[in-house]
């Protein structure tokens, strides 16, 4: 047996692999990258339960909400649970993005996945209140439509209905704030310049169901 | 021998009551979508749920559970994976094809959700390197089988 040779032929067989699996070491299986941003969100009717407190934001229970009537508006849509520990983390920092945003025309809308409404509105109450409305999502359908595989989530749609992020774990506010801003701005600046070319302002929204 | 059957007769039996739960489960979600989806049938002709159900679970096989990652759908106890099922039996009773349901949950999970990745892309290597490996294998073993049997020429075996 010519050992070096084995040593040579074990090497190129065992080399790939071992980096295979060094390169597998290096990637969060639980990391899933999601197909959304950049897309068309998926649109969603959903039951309100917890009115919320912001004077701006709430809406009445059993109200329908629908992503579709929300259109020119950008919309976050935060998935979350009563029995969801890292939903804690973050209801502090989204009560107060929502209160600040909400004089800009931002929306907010909680949905609660695999969960009991009553849990929820415990969990809401128990918190000390949320400043947005809270709705149901029988089945998970939303959910699975958006590709929620853990909450909490957080969708930000842009005022085209395009998801323009998704953030997966709580959401801090300076991160959100920045991100709404751009989004405002962006917005702002089409608007400035659709004032001066009528047109363009009303063409947006019509664009949108082509594709 | 005995224990190897021992061994043997153990799992079958932990198979059999691993089973159970799944099928219960599976025939609950069968039931609350069946109420949901009776308008559109018109008469619960026999047969046809059966269709349907190997259907639902062919498709659910091939689908990862986000929730638990290793497990298809069909497999997996979780919740989110039972209402994903449940969602396959209501697209192909309402009439999609197997794969314009695989394409919804690629849509939503990206090509993750796919147990089995698509032959397409880098994918192909999945399915061409060990076609490669079996041939490159067969082809060495082939060479060194004829090296061991090769008959001792006379000049070397006499040195």
């Amino acid at each position: 047996m010519n050992w070096k040779r084995a040593g040579f032929m074990t090497a190129l067989v065992g080399g790939p692999i071992l980096a295979l699996l060094a390169y597998g070491m290096t990637r969060d299986p639980r990391e899933i990258p999601s197909p959304l941003p950049g897309r068309l969100a998926p649109v969603f009717v959903g039951t309100v339960f917890a009115p919320g407190n912001d004077t701006v934001l709430q809406l009445p229970v059993g109200d329908t909400v629908r992503l579709a009537q929300h259109r020119g508006q950008v919309v976050v849509v935060n998935f979350w649970a009563s029995w969801c520990l890292a939903c804690r983390a973050e209801h502090k920092a989204l009560s107060s993005v929502a209160r600040g945003y909400a004089p800009q025309g931002v929306k907010f809308f909680g949905l609660l996945y695999n969960d009991e409404t009553p849990n929820g509105l415990n969990w809401i109450e128990g918190m000390g209140g949320q400043a947005y409305p809270a709705l149901d999502d029988p089945g998970a359908r939303t959910a699975i439509d958006y590709g929620l595989y853990g909450v909490p989530e957080t969708f930000v749609v842009d005022q085209r209905g395009y998801v323009a992020r998704k953030f997966v774990g709580p959401v801090e506010e300076r991160e959100m704030s920045k991100l709404l801003d751009s989004l405002l701005q962006a917005s702002g600046a089409s608007n400035a310049s659709g004032t001066a070319d009528a047109p363009v302002t009303k063409s947006l929204p019509s664009a949108d169901p082509k594709r | 021998m005995m224990v190897a059957l021992r061994h043997l007769r153990r799992a079958v039996l932990a198979l059999a009551f691993m089973a159970t739960p799944i099928a219960s489960v599976a025939a609950q979600s069968a039931d609350a979508t069946q109420n949901l989806s009776q308008p559109t049938l018109l008469a619960p002709a026999p047969g046809v749920d059966s269709v349907l159900d190997a259907r639902v679970k062919t498709v659910a096989s091939r689908l990862r559970c986000p929730v638990c990652q290793g497990e298809s759908i069909q497999d997996s106890p979780a919740e989110l994976s039972a209402q994903m099922r449940s969602l396959v039996r209501e697209q192909l009773a309402a009439g999609r094809t197997e794969s314009q349901v695989f394409d919804y949950f690629v849509q939503k999970y990206g090509q993750w959700i796919l147990l089995e990745p698509r032959a397409e892309g880098i994918n192909l290597l999945v399915y061409w390197l060990p076609i490669l490996f079996i041939v490159l294998g067969g082809g060495g073993l082939w060479m060194a089988v004829r090296k061991w049997t090769r008959p001792p020429i006379d000049g070397v075996a006499t040195e």
